[in-house]
């Protein structure tokens, strides 16, 4: 099997991982870098469950080999928090009660932190738009979507 | 202990936070599949069976276990026990028959999970195909296959009844007055056959277990699991060996609805583990495999029979159910029965016949599946009653009010009922919709209309399940809870820390509850499941602090020279209210207390304990279904919502749904709402995508492209929850469990809302857009 040596950006800090020809970001994020916020789902593409921001864009971590992050900025769940202060939106989701057995939450965070770097404002069809591809079988989705518009009417 | 011990709390009936959310938040929560093993870690995957129903000829493994990775071959020839939560009726690994597509029939370990799918891929089985049954009353009937020759033989409680030479793997009865004399009273009868199709769980975490097997031969397990006893137990079982040499750990899980119950997969990597001692061994889920090789959701065709007088009294119910089990019934049998001994719904009347049977197929395993059969009782005998008001002529609010369950009446199978608040919740949700008064739609190529239904629920379970609990304290007053019930989303955890808290006299914030649940260190509890834990472990951990505190007073009393009756804990400090002397627990509740002048010390470390199991319930007849007390309780509720129907395309819009549930005491209110409201959600899904395309056996749909789950495009544009409390009376501050109810009616107040909308009636799920617009097409509402 091939490996490749890539060089990346994973929550601000550079990392140098040798990964196999066929390993996903999402394995590689997971088994190499131990960072296991991000989940796997379905492996598939169709969860959200391993959503990350690549060059500030949501991207299914499962979908996308590793291979092909060599000079990448990746951010994961894990990346979210800046020296223990919480993003806003990982504050609203707390307090709106968004959060149940939490397997869904670090995707959805990342495509909710997604949607409010490209609009600051977004009405709740856009909301509901950016969010359609994180799936969750707890919450019903009613108190996330909350917890993204206070997320964005707090940051106004 | 009793409602009348409440006193003014500032734990109990307030919404606290979530105390596991902020890991979750941060991705610092651990899930089974992100516990790291490094080097030795071995991969297992299954070789399963293509066919419905066959025999197995042979089986050469020699080419997979020449494969170089490969460490481990294992068949159904290694484990010749039967195990199985209610009736033992399966193997780990398949011997000499397969009976549904998907049935493992032999396992590998290897270095990589590629290794071992290629070996897998390299195992030779020779089949003899046998005719299949895909179809539940046809199981039931003489003409089937027998799929279980052995069925008599199977071990089996007292509570379930086999039928041998059968499928009928139980056959559930309740005969309440006599309903056959009652038809010729009615004034109206409807008779109509309800379907339920199967469906899957779909919790976003798949299935994994990890297990590794010691030079001693004891075994741990780390699983994704609602049940770390049960799956000891069950494991023990299967293996033949003492539960004290099975470890299982259950670390905090990614949604479960009951497919995380009982065993399905666990058993497979500590099989395979046995033969790779040291090794741990990893065993992972597909998403498709998820989807058909798991529990699923049984099917069901119910018979439904209903009348009553021309003041629209109930007279008469009839509910014949045969549920789709698949190719084993080890948990389906006891989903039957509780399908039987609630089958009437939450109706009083004076004849019942129920007769609710579990038939083995040739279809994917039945499991527990939130609501435990009821979502697809309820499917039927409330649509039922929806039609049988029409026909007398009634609104179907007043029917309900009229026939609901109250306290004092005597259910179907003999139990008085208790407290209820079902009338309340029926208030509630019409309140919500604007019951009775016809609203426009939103274009003229829209119909719009409400619909309606109530449910009820009891704990499933065997009539002994037990809690316990420990509670101990630290040097710094905080306080640790250790359970053996899960944290699967519901807030467990926190409810159990808002009893602690206020049952000793400590703040919320110094309690600590926390995971993984450690069979080696946790105290018993049966499952999480049946929405019991609030209840019943919320009475262990009640009486387990309430020990601690009884401990901590009577060595503060001693130290002082008081009485124990004029003591108090108060915000972590003992005080006494005869001399106003108050002292902190810190460091107390580890070192004790020095007695005056130095002339010795009192008390030593603090850890309290309590347990709960309910000692009341009692068997029914087998005949007649009849005894003095068949559950623990019934949580009661109702569901209304308000729609549109787009003529055009059949698709459904849910302007409105409102949800009420008589839960006791909330004791966290707001946590209860989220179970509410992601309830309905989770029903309406069922309601309207989901089904399990099943064609011979084989599933066509095991993808989320094809079996489609609601996402934040279908939700309502408001969803309510109300919480209606008529206590229990032996639940803490007189809660009940609600954690599966809230879908359980979402199905018929979703088709009788339609109906009201369209007056066409699309009885059976998914309520598609499709099946709508054909519906409609067929009944002449649209051309
Ligand atoms: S795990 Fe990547 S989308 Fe599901
Ligand atoms: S909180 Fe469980 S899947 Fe979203």
């Amino acid at each position: 099997m091939s490996f490749h040596r890539i060089i990346l950006t994973v929550n601000g800090s550079t990392e140098q991982v040798d990964v196999p020809g066929n390993m996903t970001l999402l394995q590689m994020l997971r088994e190499k870098l131990a960072l296991t916020g991000t989940k796997n789902g379905c492996a598939a593409g169709e969860c959200g469950a391993c959503t990350v921001l690549m060059n500030g864009e949501p991207v299914n971590s499962c979908m996308v080999l590793a291979a092909e992050c060599d000079g990448a900025e990746i951010v994961t769940v894990e990346g979210l928090a800046q020296d223990g202060q919480l993003d806003i939106v990982q504050q609203t989701i707390i307090d709106e009660g968004g959060v149940q057995c939490g397997f869904c939450t670090p995707g959805m965070l990342i495509s909710a932190r997604a949607l409010l770097n490209r609009n600051p404002s977004p009405t709740e069809a856009e909301i509901r738009e950016a969010l359609v591809g994180n799936l969750c079988r707890c919450t019903g989705y009613a108190r996330i979507i909350s917890a993204v518009k206070a997320a964005a009417e707090a940051t106004q | 202990m009793t409602t009348a011990s409440i006193k003014e709390t500032t734990n109990i009936g307030v919404s606290k936070p979530r105390v596991d959310v902020r890991e979750k938040v941060t991705g610092a929560a651990i899930f089974t599949d992100d516990i790291q093993f490094g080097a030795g870690l071995l991969y297992a995957r299954v070789k399963r069976s293509p066919y419905p129903h066959a025999i197995i000829k042979r089986i050469d493994t020699s080419k997979a276990k020449a494969l170089p990775g490969v460490k481990v071959v294992v068949t159904g020839e290694d484990f010749p026990h039967r195990t199985g939560l209610y009736l033992k009726d399966r193997y780990i690994f398949a011997r000499d028959r397969v009976r549904f597509v998907g049935e493992p029939v032999a396992g590998v370990a290897a270095i990589s999970e590629e290794i071992a799918q290629k070996a897998t891929d390299l195992i030779e089985v020779e089949y003899e195909v046998l005719p299949g049954v895909h179809d539940p009353v046809y199981g039931a009937s003489p003409e089937a296959p027998l799929l279980h020759p052995d069925l008599g033989n199977y071990e089996v409680p007292n509570f379930i009844f086999p039928v041998p030479n059968t499928n009928i793997s139980n056959h559930f009865k309740v005969r309440k007055g006599d309903v056959d004399a009652a038809w010729s009273q009615c004034a109206a009868i409807v008779e109509h056959t309800f379907r339920v199709p199967h469906v899957q769980h779909v919790p976003i975490e798949p299935h994994v277990a990890i297990a590794q097997v010691d030079g001693e031969g004891n075994i741990t397990l780390w699983a994704s699991s609602q049940s770390p006893f049960a799956q000891r137990n069950l494991i023990a079982k299967s293996l033949n060996m003492p539960e004290s040499k099975i470890r299982v750990i259950a670390p905090l899980i990614g949604g479960g609805f009951g497919s995380k119950a009982g065993i399905t997969m666990e058993a497979i990597p500590v099989a395979i583990a046995m033969k790779a001692k040291g090794h741990p061994v990893k065993f992972r889920l597909t998403r498709e495999e998820e989807f058909f090789t798991n529990f699923v959701r049984q099917g069901l065709v119910a018979k439904i029979k209903v009348g009553c007088d021309k003041d629209g009294r109930l007279l008469a119910i009839q509910n014949e159910m045969y549920w789709d089990g698949g190719g084993y019934t080890d948990y389906g049998v006891n989903i039957t029965r509780a399908g039987g001994y609630s089958g009437s719904g939450p109706f009083d009347c004076p004849n019942v016949k129920v007769d609710s049977m579990c038939v083995y197929t040739n279809h994917p395993v039945g499991g527990a599946y939130r609501g435990f059969g009821m979502s697809e009782v309820h499917t039927g005998i409330v649509q039922a009653m929806h039609m049988l008001s029409e026909k007398i002529g009634m609104d179907f609010a007043e029917f309900l009010k009229l026939n609901v369950v109250q306290e004092g009446d005597k259910i179907l199978t003999g139990m008085t009922m208790h407290k209820t608040g079902i009338k309340e919740c029926i208030d509630k949700v019409t309140q919500a919709v604007n019951w009775g008064i016809k609203e426009p739609p939103s274009a003229p190529n829209k119909r719009r209309g409400k619909g309606l239904a109530v449910m009820w629920k009891a704990p499933a379970m065997p009539p002994n399940a037990g809690s316990s609990a420990l509670v101990k304290l630290n040097e710094d007053a905080s306080v640790t809870v250790l359970i053996g019930g899960q944290e699967i989303g519901q807030g467990s955890f926190t409810a159990m820390a808002q009893i602690a808290a206020e049952s000793l006299g400590v703040p919320f914030e110094s309690v600590k509850v926390k995971g993984p649940i450690d069979t080696q260190y946790s105290p018993y509890e049966w499952q999480t499941v049946a929405s019991r834990l609030t209840w019943s472990m919320g009475n262990a951990v009640r009486n387990a602090a309430l020990d601690a505190r009884k401990k901590i007073i009577d060595m503060v009393a001693e130290a002082w020279g008081e009485k124990p009756e004029d003591l108090d804990i108060k915000d972590g400090y003992v005080i006494s209210y005869k001399t106003e002397e108050s002292i902190s627990l810190k460091d107390i509740v580890v070192y004790g207390i020095p007695k005056p002048d130095y002339s010795g010390w009192v008390g030593g470390p603090i850890v309290g304990s309590g347990n709960f199991m309910p000692t009341y319930v009692t068997g029914l007849d087998k005949e007649t279904g009849q005894g003095e007390r068949a559950v623990v309780h019934y949580t009661t509720g109702a569901q209304a919502v308000d729609l549109e129907v787009d003529l055009d395309t059949g698709q459904i819009t849910i302007l409105k749904a409102a949800s009420a549930f008589d839960v006791g005491k909330a004791i966290n209110p707001d946590l209860v709402k989220s179970q509410i409201e992601g309830g309905f959600v989770q029903g309406m899904s069922s309601a309207i995508f989901e089904e399990m395309k099943l064609v011979n056996g084989v599933m066509q749909n095991p993808s989320f492209v094809d079996y489609r789950i609601a996402t934040t495009a279908d939700i309502p544009k408001v969803i309510e929850a109300y919480i209606v409390e008529a206590p229990q009376d032996d639940g803490p501050w007189g809660a009940r469990g609600v954690g599966e109810h809230p879908m359980v009616p979402t199905i018929a107040c979703l088709a009788n809302a339609i109906y009201d909308a369209t007056g066409v009636r699309v009885s059976n799920p998914p309520l598609s857009a499709e099946k709508i617009y054909l519906a409609l097409l067929d009944a002449g509402v649209v051309k």
